[in-house]
């Protein structure tokens, strides 16, 4: 059955004044960018998330400085203690920011007053990127103060042995964490799918692949190139040489940036429900 | 204004959207009425770039919504209450919103007071929120950017008979103000205490538009006359003619078959713009049918 009536004339016609067209200007990257930080913060996980960066960093130093024999206390020994809770809490963070759009369903306010995904996953990178490297300069400040406490505690001359290139591999270790949590963010868009393919990836991975290395010769010189944490976990505590860089960029290839195109192209084609 | 332009989606085999043309005016609220699952959400999304069309265009003041820069402040979109942060206070999911617009902070506090929400209840984080107060955040969020169309799917949904009439009035001025609305329902009642104009979707193809007086009017004949300062004399002559009329949106409603009113006009010599059955009357039955069959085949929003 189909009854068709003709649309109704609208009973207000164009007779008065149109309406005023307000100067409606685009919306800034650098806001989305601001819009993206805030949102990291303004719920509780959120919140609890970013403290506990803070708060892992005082543990970290404060268990140094209490187990750690007198001659472990440099400032080395701080930041690897500080870098490694904090390159498990930073990718979760960054695993939130996208899946929270979709398990929580503000993607559809999100992309409704931003109708251009890529700008918005833009954003969210950006984002993930600051917080990244805000947070190493938090956990430097804290493991050098942990030293300096430290050595004041065990009364032996404070040793400084993180150089800038050190401290700039460390950075980009971390960072690499938190763009593979946003990877599983982007293919996984469920927080609870993201966070199971986080430990995954984290803890039986590595696992997994070293135990083959292990007992299989064949693929002990393979390592380097195939296990991606192995060619991470590098930048943390050894000399980066060029083959070492060269693993590392074919390993993230694989396990990082080729699942983060597929998942971002997907992402700006799938329908937001 | 939105226009909708033989819009179509289709999941595979399944068509969501079947050929959907339609006009919200500006000046009035529009009803978007169906049951669950008759494509009204679809069509929504597709409007606001949520979901792509397998063919047919929108347009929003005559524009589609990617051209806008910043589309917040020229629409207000509502598309699903409870898609709102759990963990955020309602408070901070407006301060988000403005802040994407780029508003002022002070535009918060204002918009929370027009839609009756109250400092306390902004306060507490949406998790803790009925689905009326869901509902009022989500009209807030809309409202929020000062925009000159309003796209709602299921605004009323949740609210209270006060709360009807509150949304009723706040969109009957909004329109009044010279904007233009779109609300979808699957409840007649709620379209016919709301809305101005209706347009009824079932199983993806629209099956009856028009205003709501004309929708709801009785069997009988609608005629409008070329001329409308004739329409008196017309109303006379079918009276004589023992014709019960009652006006309608520039029209007559006559409670007689279009034949005999044509003759009166043509004895009274009144030219006609229009003469035609107005099967009104089945709307309600023709809507409770379109139900009965969706809701046996359970289709998907």
């Amino acid at each position: 059955m189909t009854t068709t009536f003709p649309p109704a004339a609208p009973t207000r016609t164009s007779d008065g004044p149109p309406p005023a067209t307000r100067a409606v200007r685009p919306i800034p990257t650098t806001r989305l960018v601001g819009v993206e930080l805030r949102k990291m913060f303004d719920t509780r996980a959120g919140f609890w998330l970013m403290a506990s960066v803070g708060i892992v960093s005082v543990l970290a130093s404060a268990a140094v400085i209490i187990w750690a024999p007198d001659t472990a206390i440099t400032q080395e020994t701080f930041s690897t203690a500080i870098g490694m809770p904090l390159s498990v809490v930073l990718p979760i963070i960054a695993i939130l920011s996208v899946t929270g759009e979709y398990s929580q369903r503000t993607g559809l306010t999100t992309y409704t007053l931003v109708p251009w995904r890529g700008r918005v996953m833009t954003a969210k990178v950006v984002a993930t990127l600051l917080v990244g490297v805000a947070a190493m300069f938090v956990a430097l400040v804290v493991g050098a103060l942990g030293n300096v406490v430290g050595t004041a505690v065990t009364g032996l001359d404070a040793t400084w042995d993180i150089t800038l290139a050190q401290f700039g591999n460390i950075v980009l270790a971390n960072v690499l964490g938190m763009l593979m949590g946003l990877m599983l963010g982007v293919l996984f868009r469920s927080s609870a799918g993201a966070i199971v393919g986080y430990f995954v990836y984290s803890f039986v991975l590595p696992v997994a692949f070293g135990t083959l290395a292990a007992f299989q010769e064949w693929f002990r010189d393979l390592q380097p190139w195939v296990d991606v944490n192995f060619a991470v976990t590098r930048l943390f505590d050894q000399t980066m040489t060029a083959e070492y860089w060269q693993q590392l960029g074919v390993s993230t290839l694989v396990w990082l940036w080729i699942p983060l195109a597929v998942g971002l192209r997907v992402i700006l084609r799938a329908e937001v429900k | 204004m939105i226009s909708v332009e033989h819009l179509t989606r289709q999941y595979g085999r399944f068509t969501a959207v079947d050929n959907v043309s339609f006009t919200a005016a500006t000046g009035r609220v529009t009803g978007f009425l169906g049951p669950n699952g008759a494509g009204k959400s679809t069509t929504m999304r597709i409007m606001v770039g949520l979901t792509r069309p397998t063919s047919g265009r929108v347009t929003i003041t005559g524009r589609d919504y990617r051209e806008m820069v910043n589309p917040g402040l020229e629409v207000g979109v509502l598309l699903d209450a409870s898609a709102q942060h759990a963990g955020r206070t309602g408070r901070e999911i407006l301060a988000v919103a403005a802040q994407t617009m780029g508003l002022p902070r002070s535009r918060v506090a204002e918009t929370l007071a027009r839609v009756g929400l109250t400092e306390d209840e902004a306060g507490r984080r949406v998790r803790n929120y009925s689905l009326g107060m869901r509902q009022r955040l989500g009209i807030a969020t809309a409202l929020i950017g000062d925009p000159q169309v309003l796209v709602l799917d299921e605004p009323a949904n949740g609210l209270d008979p006060a709360g009807i009439r509150w949304m009723r009035d706040l969109l009957r001025g909004f329109a009044d103000d010279g904007g233009t609305v779109l609300l979808s329902s699957h409840l007649l009642h709620e379209i016919e205490v709301i809305a101005d104009d209706i347009v009824v979707i079932g199983q993806g193809r629209i099956v009856a538009q028009g205003s709501k007086a004309e929708l709801l009017a009785a069997a009988g004949t609608l005629v409008r006359t070329a001329d409308p300062s004739q329409q008196d004399r017309l109303a006379r002559a079918l009276h004589e003619s023992a014709v019960v009329t009652t006006p309608i949106d520039g029209g007559l409603r006559a409670d007689a078959d279009p034949e005999l009113v044509g003759e009166t006009a043509h004895r009274a010599g009144v030219a006609l713009r229009e003469l035609r059955a107005a099967d009104g009357a089945g709307l309600e039955e023709m809507f409770l049918e379109l139900t009965a069959q969706t809701s046996r085949e359970g289709a998907a929003a």
